[in-house]
């Protein structure tokens, strides 16, 4: 397994060792040296081609953890913003030696193109491209969950998770069904019928428009971010309309089962889809969804870059 | 100089073997042995015989897009291909909306000289959708334009359409509509579907088509005018298009290769060589337009051959641009999937690569 394009490039197998790995990992960034040797003389590359903070810099901070030489590669003052194309970026990575390149880019399949271009050698992580999938996010959800209510171990069968919120233009959303599903949850989605995908009925989950009758069945929350433009797209007719509909706030937060969990992808729009009340709830796990996202990634590319020459036991 | 050319055992037409003799460019006999001289002998057992393939939907080009096809390699692809005459769209640049502009491509096309080429107008301004283009000065210019389509563009606007239909009915014009609402197919980047759906591809929906087939077939029935619809993609715009014409209604729709042979499952590469306008549809609608061009419902094949340069595609696919090629494959794709498996006749496959398309240019 060469590329982490999308969770269909991983099997439940392979997904439980990324979790198993990420758990390892955990206990060394705990520990007074937070450093592994593993992937010392390897060059990853970050290519973002997208605004993003936290997922630069979780992977910036899991690569230099296993000691990897990073080199951050923006959109900002790049070569990119004077509108180079994807193929000379990536044949730029190539002459530089990079063993990895971690892309988040604003269209969809930017990750499979890098991939199957035949421009590139390295290994390719996708770190969120356009609205299509954002693997190590879903990875790292599902360390989550399984941390707080499957006792850190095994699948995540008879949990119940609902994703609240734009679907349609989720890239978390998608990566999530597909990894949450695979691993045996149930998935519920909930949004307007505007921001829920065509033909989601052929997804492996179930839909809601009703918030409130879901939440006292579930186990975790995920809260997805709205965007603001969705409302001038004709989607929904105000944020407060869509606020009250589809947002969490302490009096829903109410009806779901005492030990459920709180989850949101970030950033969050306070006051909109999220209550500043829940999102500092004792439900609330977002801060430890960044922490948990440095282990998951430091698993994927000591998997995908290490793992690759040499048997991840050996 | 040959004059003259026997070209022997043949099936002519997809039907009896003979011999079949030209002089002059003209088709002088057909007989079961012809025992003459002849500048050249052609051995063509085993070979079927057709007319020359008539392609109402080729974009050529040129001018202004030289580096994605000019009407010498688009004539020289469509002669490779089979085809004897070509229509050129006119979303070149500038684009062919008035008469000098037709008239030069009918002149470069000549001057080529490997197939006919029939310059198609702008049906407005610019391609813009706001003001009519030089409709009836093209018309009676030395490309002598029938048919007017805006296509890459829909004309969107009710009110522009029914006037075009209207005001090319002097001189026995016809308006090729692409029918695309382009308030439902903003920013769309492949058919609307759970395929769009799960790799995060803006949606195209079906509706965004039929309804402007549904709405012009009713326009053009209205004021007595022809009207073809280019590109049919959809199982509900061929069912649209089989009701008008039960009514009696007149219209002529056009189904391409690409539509007969390809699904939107294509796009899970996101290889931008699949992005077309209008987009891959489900195998349900490819069933449909098989069905549709073999009862007559679809009246022809268009290429809509439409290249682009090599970065254009060697891209993300949302930056791609739309087109495929298809003069050159256009037979042996509707051999394949039709003439092949017994779903249309060698007659009725005459009938949409050369007769009908002939007869509506």
């Amino acid at each position: 397994m060469k590329h982490l394009l999308s969770i269909n490039d991983i099997d439940k197998e392979f997904a439980l060792t990324i979790l198993d790995t990420a758990a390892e990992m955990a206990k060394v960034t705990e520990g007074p040296v937070k450093k592994l040797p593993t992937l010392r003389g390897k060059t990853v590359v970050n290519l973002f081609a997208e605004d993003s903070t936290r997922t630069r810099i979780s992977f910036e901070a899991a690569a230099k953890r296993l000691s990897a030489d990073v080199i951050n590669f923006t959109a900002k003052g790049s070569s990119i913003s004077k509108g180079e194309s994807l193929k000379d970026t990536a044949q730029t990575l190539q002459a530089l030696g990079a063993d990895a390149v971690v892309i988040r880019h604003p269209a969809s399949g930017a990750a499979h193109r890098l991939a199957q271009g035949k421009w590139i050698n390295g290994t390719v992580i996708n770190a969120g491209d356009g609205t299509h999938e954002h693997p190590s996010q879903a990875l790292l959800d599902a360390y989550t969950i399984r941390k707080h209510l499957c006792g850190g171990t095994g699948d995540l069968s008879g949990i119940h998770v609902a994703i609240v919120g734009d679907i349609q233009h989720s890239r978390v959303a998608r990566s999530n069904v597909l990894l949450l599903t695979k691993l045996g949850a149930t998935v519920t989605l909930v949004a307007p019928p505007t921001l829920l995908p065509h033909q989601v009925e052929q997804w492996p989950v179930r839909v809601s428009y009703d918030f409130s009758a879901v939440l006292p069945t579930v186990d975790a929350v995920i809260m997805l971010r709205i965007q603001q433009e969705r409302m001038s797209d004709l989607y929904f007719p105000s944020e407060r309309e869509y606020s009250t509909l589809f947002g969490i706030d302490a009096e829903r937060l109410a009806l779901t089962k005492p030990n459920s969990i709180l989850m949101h992808p970030g950033p969050m729009n306070r006051g909109l889809e999220i209550s500043a009340e829940a999102a500092d709830s004792d439900q609330s796990v977002v801060v430890e969804q960044v922490a948990n996202g440095v282990s998951i990634r430091m698993a994927i590319l000591y998997l995908f870059i290490a793992g690759s020459q040499e048997s991840v036991n050996g | 100089m040959v004059n003259s050319i026997l070209i022997k055992g043949g099936a002519i037409a997809g039907g009896a073997v003979a011999d079949l003799l030209i002089k002059d460019g003209v088709i002088a006999e057909i007989a079961a042995k012809i025992e003459v001289h002849a500048d050249e002998v052609i051995e063509a057992d085993g070979y079927v015989l057709l007319p020359g393939f008539v392609d109402l939907h080729t974009h050529l080009r040129e001018p202004g897009r030289e580096n994605s096809e000019t009407i010498a390699t688009g004539s020289l692809a469509a002669a490779r291909g089979g085809y004897v005459a070509v229509s050129a769209m006119a979303n070149t640049l500038p684009v062919a909306d008035n008469s000098a502009i037709v008239e030069q491509v009918a002149a470069i096309g000549k001057n080529v000289g490997l197939v006919d080429v029939f310059p198609i107008g702008a049906v407005t301004k610019g391609l813009a959708g706001h003001e009519l283009a030089d409709l009836g000065s093209m018309a009676h210019s030395r490309a002598q334009v029938r048919v007017f389509s805006d296509d890459g563009n829909c004309v969107s606007d009710p009110l522009m359409m029914r006037r075009a239909l209207e005001y090319v009915k002097q001189f026995d014009g016809v308006i090729a509509q692409h029918a695309q609402d382009p308030r439902l197919t903003e920013d769309a980047q492949m058919n609307e579907g759970i395929v769009a759906s799960t790799l995060g591809l803006k949606g195209w929906p079906a509706v965004a088509e039929e309804s402007i087939i549904a709405r012009d077939i009713l326009l053009a029935n209205m004021v007595g005018a022809r009207l073809h619809i280019c590109h049919v993609t959809t199982a509900g715009g061929v069912e649209i298009i089989r009701w008008a014409k039960a009514q009696g209604m007149k219209v002529t729709a056009e189904v391409t290769p690409h539509h007969l042979l390809l699904t939107d499952e294509c796009a899970t590469t996101y290889d931008p060589i699949y992005k077309v306008n209008p987009p891959l549809r489900t195998q349900s609608d490819v069933n449909a337009l098989r069905r549709g061009l073999a009862d007559g419902t679809i009246d022809i094949i268009g290429t809509d051959h439409a290249p682009h340069p090599v970065e254009s595609k060697e891209c993300e696919w949302q930056s791609a641009a739309f087109g495929m090629v298809g003069l050159e494959t256009a037979f042996p794709i509707l051999y394949t999937t039709l003439i092949a498996p017994g779903h249309i006749t060698w007659a009725r496959a005459i009938e949409v690569l050369s007769s009908a398309p002939a007869e509506i240019a």
